[in-house]
């Protein structure tokens, strides 16, 4: 194992960790505002994945699929919450359950529509590329994927500190009862969460799709590792989100390839030791 | 209805499986078997989630361990294949009871969404080892079972490996509750309606929570031993967090708090499962269907309809009484 080797997998789970990041960069916002546990957040990265799919074959414009199926799994998402979660309140058994009810009827909705074959997402040929710096060859795709989380990241992080609907946010987060209080429109922020974190999950399913595959199952595939995240990283908390990601993602790359035959327990015991030891996540607050 | 009358319901309608039961063609045999299985990781899952409000996102574990034991006694060491399954029974128990008692530690404090989240965690972490840990588990295939045990009686017979099957559910269903009509069993209902309460009243909680957990995981040991044998194949399936979801609807559907609504719960998504998806291609709808119809509109489960029937013609009576009394006025 030399320096290469190291690079190389830092760099791998970097990348992994960006698109973990698209994924449960929203979980984590809608648990911190909801308290939700939304097991059909796995589902919506799938779908993104399958969406973008259908626009890719239909118009062949890679480009259009990735908007495009982030506002259509949004619309999914913000439609649930309203029709379906809202009415239930605060009770996290029942939300487990309406949840992954859903999660099962987005499964076979999948698999009427789009078949139960594996399916790839070619990217232009742009990105499919690599760049070479002292003789590492790094694929160009990966790093667009860090491009892109980077991006969301700042773009989301600047909208929660600098404007109004953020301050709101961020209040529903902190004391959802005293943020009512002072007339912030808790059932409007938790919808808008909702929403954006449906957006951000199908968003990594279509970019993830080009690396992973898109096929039926990958939705709980990816679930447990998206609340490893959340959980890592601290609930309702960005950076956290950021962070835990990184962690995840360089946790699953090394667990991979040093000790494969207990990879997936690498990943999920910190996840419990954290739980124990801190329930609210590394950077959660109470 | 009095404890009585509901003890000889419970009691006529089990007489009447076991005689219906050796009428049934193979197949509904070993779906009935399978039904029976999953009643007692339900019941068990139960004693957590309906009676100490404990709602446990991972029960699957305790069914895995005891399946992977199982897998591994019957094909590194051939045990477990005659009279030495009743000695696999008792380890497949207490590997259950063990394991809860280690996750346990972990667990128990967490309250809420956090215990919901920690046992998903430690549920994962089971499937984790079972699905890499290739020297030991077999990774993805999983382990081909060698058959059932002979001693005496050939369980390769599903309609006798479904009258030991039947016994084990009857005796889980009889400790189960005799534990929840106990005094320890009144103080878990007591810790689920307010732990608080029952704190100030001197009770050792985290303990009486604890002891609950180690005795659901025992359980569930004892389901997955029984599941290994009737398969004929563990895998990571059996781990799986859908298997863990399922055991929660089985409770809730069925009714949390009730052992016979755990077993109700059982067969219906035991059937849906496996009787369903060999007749048409979109049972998944019916399952996922199920799940957020449960939800709307029977928070008390199936066994809660007669009591809300009963409420409705209270509050109808009631209504008819009120408008005759206006009407006369």
């Amino acid at each position: 194992m030399d320096t290469e080797f190291w690079v190389i997998q830092v760099f791998n789970g970097i990348s992994y960790g960006a698109l973990l990041f698209l994924l449960a960069g929203g979980l984590s916002l809608i648990f911190g505002v909801m308290r939700i546990v939304n097991l059909s957040h796995g589902s919506y990265f799938m779908l993104g994945g399958y969406v973008a799919l259908t626009v890719i074959w239909t118009t062949d414009l890679w480009v259009l699929s990735i908007p495009l199926a982030a506002l259509t799994i949004a619309m999914v998402g913000l439609i649930m919450e309203r029709v379906f979660l809202r009415p239930l309140g605060f009770d996290p058994l029942r939300q487990v359950l309406m949840t992954v009810g859903f999660a099962f009827l987005f499964q076979q909705g999948a698999l009427d529509i789009w078949g139960g074959d594996s399916l790839d997402i070619t990217p232009p040929e742009v990105l499919t590329e690599s760049v070479v710096i002292a003789d590492v060859y790094f694929p160009l795709y990966r790093v667009f994927m860090i491009a892109v989380a980077v991006a969301i990241g700042v773009t989301i992080w600047l909208t929660m500190e600098k404007t109004r609907m953020g301050a709101m946010v961020r209040a529903a987060v902190d004391d959802s009862e005293m943020a009512r209080g002072v007339g912030v429109d808790t059932s409007r922020v938790s919808m808008f969460i909702f929403a954006l974190g449906a957006f951000l999950a199908a968003l990594g399913g279509v970019i993830g799709g080009a690396f992973l595959g898109v096929y039926p199952g990958l939705d709980f595939e990816i679930l447990p590792i998206a609340f490893a995240v959340v959980i890592i990283g601290g609930m309702g908390s960005l950076g956290g989100a950021a962070v835990g990601s990184l962690i995840v993602g360089l946790a699953d790359n090394f667990g991979k390839a040093l000790f494969p035959e207990i990879s997936y327990f690498t990943l999920y015991a910190p996840m419990v030791l954290i739980l124990a030891l801190k329930p609210t996540g590394l950077f959660g607050r109470e | 209805m009095s404890e009585k009358t509901k003890i000889i319901i419970v009691a006529a309608v089990l007489v009447a499986l076991l005689a219906v039961t050796p009428f049934a063609n193979s197949f509904v045999i070993l779906l009935i078997t399978q039904a029976l299985i999953f009643a007692i990781l339900a019941m068990s899952l139960d004693i957590l989630l309906g009676f100490t409000g404990l709602p446990s996102l991972g029960q699957a574990a305790y069914l895995g361990v005891g399946a992977y034991l199982t897998a591994i006694l019957a094909t590194n060491y051939q045990f477990g294949l005659d009279g030495s399954f009743w000695v696999v029974i008792v380890l497949g128990m207490m590997l259950g009871a063990v394991t809860a008692a280690f996750f346990g530690l972990f667990a128990i404090r967490a309250t809420g969404v956090y215990f919901l989240m920690i046992t998903l965690a430690l549920g994962q972490c089971v499937w984790g080892l079972a699905y890499r840990w290739n020297s030991l588990t077999g990774g993805d295939n999983g382990i081909n079972m060698p058959g059932r045990p002979e001693f005496g009686i050939d369980l390769a017979d599903d309609l006798t490996f479904f009258y030991v099957v039947f016994g084990f559910f009857v005796a889980t269903l009889v400790v189960l509750h005799l534990l929840v009509k106990s005094p320890f069993g009144r103080s878990l209902v007591g810790i689920r309606e307010s732990e608080l309460r029952m704190r100030i009243l001197g009770y050792n909680t985290w303990l009486h929570k604890y002891i609950a957990f180690i005795i659901a995981g025992g359980f569930g040991g004892l389901a997955g031993v029984l599941w290994a044998f009737l398969n004929g194949l563990v895998s990571p399936e059996d781990v799986i967090l859908t298997t863990s979801v399922d055991a929660l609807l089985m409770v809730v559907l069925g009714g949390p708090g009730t052992l016979v609504g755990a077993t109700i719960g059982a067969g219906v998504v035991v059937f849906l499962r496996e009787y369903l998806s060999t007749l048409v291609t979109w049972w998944q709808y019916v399952l996922g269907g199920v799940y957020v119809l449960t939800i709307l509109y029977l928070p008390g489960g199936l066994m809660g309809i007669p009591e809300r029937i009963r409420q409705r013609r209270t509050l109808s009576a009631a209504a008819e009484r009120a408008k005759a009394v206006s009407a006369s006025q």
